[in-house]
Formats: structure tokens, sequence, C-alpha cells
């Protein structure tokens, strides 16, 4: 009786689980339709912002001193700014601005990020100390006032803002890569590996990191439209990209002013921001659900 | 049995759960019967669909994703498997109560013990606190609670494992309730605090006469406590009887397997494998044709592949799920 | 209780020191003169040396930040260069009118924001949940400068109902406070929502349905008590952003708070008060956490377990 034949194997070898995990990621999200909507927009923003320079109806540049102020109309769409220059060129000039600083500063803090914290989850000990007690001052910085005093320090221009975004976000990445660490190196291939005398560099690299990456992927879509957001309040605010670059935040500050006679100069703008960064939040929340259904609500 | 000692009747009890592949059906048509004082055993391989029976007759199945229907649930002659949700709720704690697993976890951490294991009393019957209080304390005695007085006010985290399970089920029985639901009782206790809990068990059902489900994956559990057992596999019934038939003439392959894997004290330990049965329950959407044991029996037919057996009755009281006993039950 | 706090407060020191040693040196080690960035070119040499006698600038740099230290320690931060008055001074003045818009600002987030997330949560799936959820996200997804604007143009400007800027009386507040706060219910009615569905998934929320409890009972009784502790500490750490925000808004608003310190400080080049704010409003964040991490002890009677244990 004790002797029941066993059942037939069906587990799945590695590599088609894998294969099938991607495609069920990939399923998952394609069914959320509000990732979808959001991946559209960001495709066709970039597509402008590209070939900004061909499409746009106008020179973001030259000014027009007797076509101030404009009312939208069908040669201007979205009418003209203090300087006749008109509001869509601007703005289309200004998802350049926008996209590159929502990637590249994004990247930068996302790589500090994740170094530092597979090393302080990995390597535990004074460098696990060093690195949160690090982290714990950054995070304690409000966001924007770090980035203001960078600005100050090193100059309003575009690289700045880089260095800026990048420093105010790393912390956060590494807290969150830091904890997943901490997890994998309980797991048994982890440990494994650990066993067998795999190097600590290799271990990180070959078996922690590639276990982040879903994680990683989460956090840079949603870094995006952070950035996008701490840039245009430094433009808004003067200490970021400055006249005449059309950023979307520098756009909304200096229409400000003719709110009353083109409200349209300010809020145009805005309502690339707005869009812009529901789109990426779309996408990542999106990204999100589909890598990991645990993550849900 | 006649009518009047049967406290739970069901028939036909079956439970289905819609998700992103279409539905899945984790209770299939299970019908049997609670005497009155009786402590009844559901037996199984986690995955069998025992915990989903307790869930079904309290009317704790998730909503919307589940569905439970029944040609009959009658609880002490009342009709209740057509009861709507507030109906069902003012059944729930009153005359089925429960008791989970986990006695960690199934306590609020932020509010008193006292007053979890009192609620009942306020929301089925209005007490008021202070007569709440004083029938908790009554409570804690019986269900052997010490120093019941100084516990009322712990908080969960402050309790022991065994005595959270016994403010459990103080908490189940507080109402007088007519059937008691324990879904793996002792399962996180550790073995000394397990018996106690059991010896408690069969303490109150003997004085204050509660009918109990006993649901574990514990066979020594169920030869320890039960008067009947019904044996659950897939989300099907494989075999109903009581005790001492089950463990003299266990007749469903899966039966004699989960038998053979009770460890045995008398037996020496060195160099032998605990058996088990080998395989695992299987998964719910892709069910095996025929039989559903079929792909880990040892004894299967070429019949067992292609049609479901159906319970089927071998001796009085005694029922099996299987084409060993297809004609009157030569095979067994 | 008191030995926790007092432990956590000793614990932030290390952190609050890391941070006024980052601040000084961002401030103090740049790339070029301190003073050059302060005066840009036009600035006779007798001012340049009054202003370098002023910050001890000839010191070593460990003497002039232990220096700082010492004085920020006695509530002295220097200086301001423009303004020629102390920014303690300035910064203790304008602080009352930043703690009411921020404190106001709270109560707008958690008055929208807790019973949107509940609701949501309760109806979870429902044209309410979605409705909701989309409007918070909107919310986040909202530049404060821009939905400031928007709020000015139409309340202000089209309707007249309230005052464009300015800071003379409770109804400049309201904008302020509701632009401010809108930003934040975004974020709390969703963790709100998350929170609440995450308890409601544990074991003893089955028992207190196991007991016959009306779901509004369920929820109620048991579930919300234990959803709101992350909550009520986010509400703490919510203070860093209402900070940040709070620089934005007081710049629209004309709001004479540490916030338009912080911006006027930067325009004017003003080293000594843009330090001081800086450090002001860091300081302002770490107790928040500070709080937050008691707040959390309190609320929680397995955490307040585990501080006895430890203490």
């Amino acid at each position: 009786m004790t002797a029941l034949p066993p059942m037939p194997a069906t587990d799945a070898p590695e590599a088609l689980e894998e294969a099938s995990f991607l495609r069920d990621t990939l399923r998952a999200f394609r069914r959320n339709r509000m990732a979808m909507v959001g991946l559209a927009f960001v495709l066709l923003l970039v597509l402008g912002a590209i070939l900004a320079p061909w499409i746009s109806p106008h020179d973001p540049y030259r000014v027009e001193l007797d076509e101030q102020l404009l009312a939208p109309s069908t040669t201007y769409w979205l009418g003209t700014d203090n300087f006749g220059r008109d509001v869509l060129t601007r703005i289309l000039y200004g998802a350049r601005i926008s996209l590159v600083v929502g990637i590249v500063p994004s990247l930068i803090s996302l790589m500090i990020g994740t170094m530092m914290g597979i090393l302080s989850g990995y390597l535990g000990g004074k460098t696990d100390f060093v690195v949160m007690r690090l982290a714990d001052m950054m995070i304690a910085f409000p966001s924007l006032l770090l980035a203001m005093v960078v600005m100050y320090t090193l100059g309003a221009n575009l690289l700045n803002i880089f260095i800026a975004l990048a420093l105010v976000g790393w912390a956060s990445v590494a807290r969150v890569v830091r904890s997943q660490t901490l997890a994998l190196r309980e797991k048994e291939f982890i440990e494994a590996a650990r066993a067998n005398g795999t190097a600590r560099t290799t271990i990180m690299l070959r078996h922690i990191f590639p276990n982040v990456v879903p994680t990683l992927i989460v956090l840079f879509t949603l870094a995006i439209p952070e950035a996008i957001m701490w840039e245009s309040s430094l433009s808004f605010l003067g200490v970021g990209v400055q006249p005449p670059e059309a950023s979307w935040g520098l756009l909304v500050a200096k229409g400000k002013e003719y709110m009353f006679q083109a409200p349209a100069v300010a809020i145009a703008p805005g309502v690339a921001i707005l869009l812009t960064v529901l789109a990426f939040n779309f996408i990542g929340d999106g990204l999100r659900d589909a890598l990991d259904p645990s993550m849900k609500d | 049995m006649t009518g009047a000692d049967i406290i739970l009747s069901v028939r036909g009890l079956t439970t289905e759960f819609s998700g992103d592949r279409g539905d899945v059906r984790v209770l299939d048509d299970l019908s049997f019967d609670v005497g009155r004082g009786r402590i009844v055993g559901v037996v199984g391989e986690s995955g069998s669909g025992k915990s989903m029976t307790a869930l079904s007759l309290m009317g704790l199945v998730p909503q919307p994703q589940g569905r439970v229907s029944a040609r009959s649930i009658t609880l002490d002659g009342q009709e209740i498997s057509r009861l709507g949700p507030s109906a069902m709720r003012r059944i729930r704690g009153r005359d089925i109560a429960m008791v989970f697993q986990e006695p960690m976890t199934s306590l609020n951490p932020v509010r008193r013990v006292w007053e979890q294991v009192g609620e009942p009393l306020a929301i089925h019957h209005g007490l008021g606190r202070r007569a709440i209080r004083a029938r908790v304390l009554e409570m804690f005695e019986l269900v052997g609670i010490p120093e019941p007085k100084t516990r009322l006010d712990a908080y969960p985290h402050q309790l022991s494992g065994g005595l959270r399970q016994r403010a459990m089920i103080a908490m189940g029985l507080i109402c007088e309730p007519k059937l008691l639901i324990a879904d793996e009782p002792t399962t996180a206790l550790d073995v000394t605090t397990q018996s106690q809990i059991l010896q408690l068990m069969r303490d109150l059902r003997d004085r204050v006469g509660t009918s109990i489900i006993l649901i574990t994956h514990d066979l020594g559990i169920i030869a320890e406590m039960c008067d009947e057992v019904n044996v659950m596999y897939a989300g099907q019934l494989v075999e109903q009887a009581d005790v001492f038939d089950l463990f003299d003439r266990p007749s469903h392959p899966y039966t004699r397997g989960l038998l053979a894997s009770i460890p045995r004290a008398t037996e020496p330990r060195a160099g032998r494998r605990m058996p088990s049965i080998p395989g695992m329950v299987p998964n719910l959407a892709r069910l095996p044709a025929g039989c559903r044991f079929n792909p880990r029996c040892g004894e299967a037919m070429p019949v067992c592949l292609q049609r479901d057996p159906g319970l089927m009755a071998i001796g009085a009281g005694h029922a099996a799920r299987c084409w060993l006993h297809g004609r009157n039950g030569e095979g067994a | 209780m008191l030995m926790f706090a007092l432990r956590r407060i000793l614990v932030s020191i290390p952190v609050l020191i890391g941070i006024t040693l980052i601040l000084f040196i961002m401030l103090n080690v740049v790339p070029g003169d301190p003073i050059a960035l302060m005066m840009k070119e036009h600035a006779s040499a007798d001012v340049i040396e009054r202003v370098r006698q002023q910050m001890h600038l000839d010191d070593p740099l460990i003497t002039r930040y232990l220096s700082f230290l010492w004085d920020a320690l006695h509530g002295d931060l220097g200086k301001s260069i423009k303004l020629n008055r102390p920014v303690t001074d300035l910064i203790l003045k304008a602080f009352p009118n930043t703690l009411m818009l921020a404190v106001s600002a709270a109560l707008v987030s958690w008055v929208v924001g807790i019973p949107v997330g509940i609701l949501s949560a309760v109806r979870r799936d429902s044209f309410l949940d979605r409705f909701f959820m989309g409007f918070s996200l909107l919310g986040v997804s909202m530049p404060i400068f821009w939905s400031a604007l928007l709020l000015q143009y139409v309340f202000a400007m089209k309707l007249r109902l309230l005052p464009v800027s300015g800071f003379y009386g409770w109804q400049y507040m309201i904008l302020p406070a509701i632009v401010l706060g809108w930003s934040s219910a975004g974020v709390i009615a969703r963790l709100m929502r998350s929170s609440l569905l995450e308890v409601m998934r544990l074991d003893y929320i089955r028992t207190a349905r196991a007991k016959g409890l009306r779901e509004t009972g369920v929820i109620t009784r048991h579930a919300l008590k234990n959803a709101l502790i992350p909550v009520v500490t986010i509400m703490a750490i919510q203070v860093a952003g209402l900070l940040s925000g709070a620089v934005i808004t007081e710049a629209i608003f004309s709001i004479p708070g540490v916030g338009r310190i912080t911006v006027n400080a930067i325009s004017s080049r003003d080293m000594p008060l843009l330090q001081g704010a800086v450090l002001f409003a860091t300081v302002l964040v770490i107790l928040g956490n500070l709080v937050a991490d008691i707040l959390y002890s309190v609320l929680d009677p397995r955490i307040r377990a585990q501080m006895r244990n430890e203490t």
C-alpha cells in the first residue's frame, strides 16, 4: 500500500518557467488599459520631442513683438506668449527637456541606489550602517530644498539639475533594493552559491542583481514622473532651466504673469506636465501589478 | 440516527470560485451529517477542501469570487442554505461558531482579549460591558485559562499560543452554539499544548454537549477525538465511516495511504523512511478524467481513468468513492 | 515609553550632525569662492573683505564647521548678508506662517484623504473606487504651482471669492491650504486604501466575521485602528513633503514664510540665510520622523511591548 507509484512529472523546466513569467507579465500589462494608454501617450510624446524641429509649426525662439499674447487660433493653436512665440511649439520643445530630465537623473539615481542597496544588504555590518545612515540623511532633507541648495552652489543649468535630482533620488532606491537583497540573501540558491565558494561580487552581480531587476524597472518608471515634477518645480522657482530654453515649469512661471490676458500660456504647459506624469504613473502602476501581483493595492 | 439527533445535515454542498482562467469547483457535492453531541472529523491533505468546507458552512467564502450552493443545509432542523447575508450573519457566532488554525494571528493585536472573546455576546445578545466581562471570566475558567482575572485585560501578544487557542475556544463557545467548527485547532501548537487543547474540547463536548466538526490532516487526532470521519480528496468526499470502521476497514486507497503514513512509535526509527502517498493533490483547474485519485492510485483500473465512481455504500454508515467496491463491495 | 523616546532622540543626533556637515560642505566647499557665488562679479573689494571677515572665511574649514555647529546649537545661525539681521530672527518670524500653512494643509489632506481611502477600500473595484483613485492620482500628478495657479485664476480672479495672494487673515490661507493639502490628500487616500485592504485580508478579520459582526462593525471595530497605524505614521513623515510644497505655495501666494525666505535667499544669493533656512527645515523633518516613530509605538501594543523588553 505504501508503494503508490509517483505522479507523472509535470514540472516545467526552468527555461520554460522564465518564458512564461515574461509572457504572463506582458499579458497582464497589455490587459491593463490605463497602462496601455499611458504607454501610447509617452510614445507619442517621445516622437514629438524627437521630431520637434520638423513638425513644430513655428520657431520656438523667434520673437514677434506684434503678435504678443494672441488667443488660440488656427495659426497658433494654443496662442502666443508675451514675446509672440507659439505656445504649442514651446511645449513641444519643453517635452525634450522634460523627457531628458525625467530619464537621465532617474537612471543615475537608480544605478547609485542599486549599487548601494545591494552592497548594504549583502555585505551588512559597517557598510550597511554607513550607507543606511547616509540614506537616512538624504531622506531627511526636504527634496526640493536639497535640490535648490545644489542648484545654488553649482549653478542653474541642465547638467546640475541631473546632479541635484540624482542626489535626491538614490536614497529611497537604495532602501528598497537593500530590503530585497536582505530577503534574497536567505534564499536557498544564494546560500548554495555561497556554499560553493562563489565570489561575493559574482553572487551580487549574477544572483542578486537579476532578481531585483523587476523592482528596478518599476522604480524607474515611477522615478521619471517624480523627476519631471521636481525639474518643473525648480524651473518654476527660477533655479532650474533658464530662459530662453523652454522647460514646462518655466513656461508656467513666465505665463502666470499674463494669467488674465492669456490663461492658455500658463495653463497649457501645466496640462503637458500633468498628462506626462499621469502617463508614466499609469505605466509604472501597470508594470508593478504585472511584475509582482503581490504588490497590488 | 433519527432526525432529531442530527444537528447539522448537509446535502450537495458545492463551492465554486471564478478566477482569471475560468471557474474552479473547490467543493463538489458534499453530503454529510453531524449528530448532536458528536465530534465529526474531516480529514485530508492540504488543498483537499477541508477548510473551504468550514468557510462554506459559515458563509465566509470570499465574495464575490466564491459561490456556495447546496440542495439543503439544515441546522437543528432549520433550513439555512437559502438565507441571505444578514440572516446568515445572525447565525454566525451564535448558532455556529468557529475556531481557527492560527491562534497567533486570529486575534486582533490591538484590542484586549476580553473585548474580543466577549464580542459575540454584544453582537447577538446586546449585553453590556460589565455583564460581558463577567461572562468572559466564567468562560476563561471553563476553558482552563490560569489566573483568568489577570488575563482579561491582556493583549493577544501577551498570551502563549496555547492560552490564545483556549481564548479562541472560549470565544467560540460563549454564545453556546449548536455547532462548533474547529479548523486545525492544534496544528500551530506544540505537542503538549496540542493534547491539552484536544482534551479540553473533548471535555467540553462531554460537559456542555457541543457538537463539533473537527478539521485536521492528522489521523492520529481523528482516532483520538472523533466519532465519525469524512475523508476528503480534491474537493470531494472519498470515504465516510464511523471511526472504528475507518481504521479497521479503510476502503479507499487514499484512506489506506493516509493510514500508512501515520508514524508509529513502536516501529524502529533507524533506516526507515516514513511512508507517504507519492504525488500531490491535483490542481483543481486541471483534474484528471475519471476518479480524481487515479494518477496516484496503486490499484487504478481502466474504468478509474474514465468514470468517476461516485460515493458507494459499502456497509452501515460506511461509503467510499472507489471502483474497487463497484459490485456491492466485493472488491474490498 | 519615555526611555524609548529618549533613545530615538539620541539616534537622530548623528543623522542631524551628518546633515549639517553635508549642508555645510555643499554650501562652503563648492567649486569656486562662496563669496564670488554670493556677490557675482560686481562687488567692491571692501564689501567682499567685510563679508569674508564676518563669515570667518579665512579660517580653516573644520574650524568654521565646528563654530557653525556650536553657534547653531546656541540658536545662532549667523547674519543675513542682504538684510543684515540675525538669520534665527528672520526664520522664527516667518515660521508661524509656514506652520499655519502646513497644519491647515495637513488637515485638508487628512479630512479628504482618510474617508476617501476608506470608502475606496470598502467599495473596492466599484465605480466609486475607480473614481476616487483616479482623482487621487490626478492630485499626485498635478504640479503644485500649476494647481495653485488654476485655483487662483478661478476662485480669486474670475469668481473673486478669495484673495489672490498675500497674507493678512485667515481667508488668505484657504487657497494655499487646499493647494498644498490636495497634493498629499491623494497620497494619504491611496495609502489608507491599500492599508485597509491589507488588514482586511488578515486572519483576525475573518475571526470578527465569524462572530457574526456586521461588515461595518468589522471595519470600524477591528480593521480601522490597525489600518490607520501606517497612515498616522505617514502623516508625521508628511512634514518633508509639506515643507517642499510650502516653498512653492508660499512663493505663489506671497506668504512670508520659511519657504519664501529660502527662495529669496537663493535669488539674492544670501548664503547664511539659505543655510539657516534649510537647516531649520531639515530639523523639522527629523522631528516629524521622531514623532512618527513614537506615535507608532503608542498606537501598536505589540511595538510597545517590544520597547519595554528592550529598555
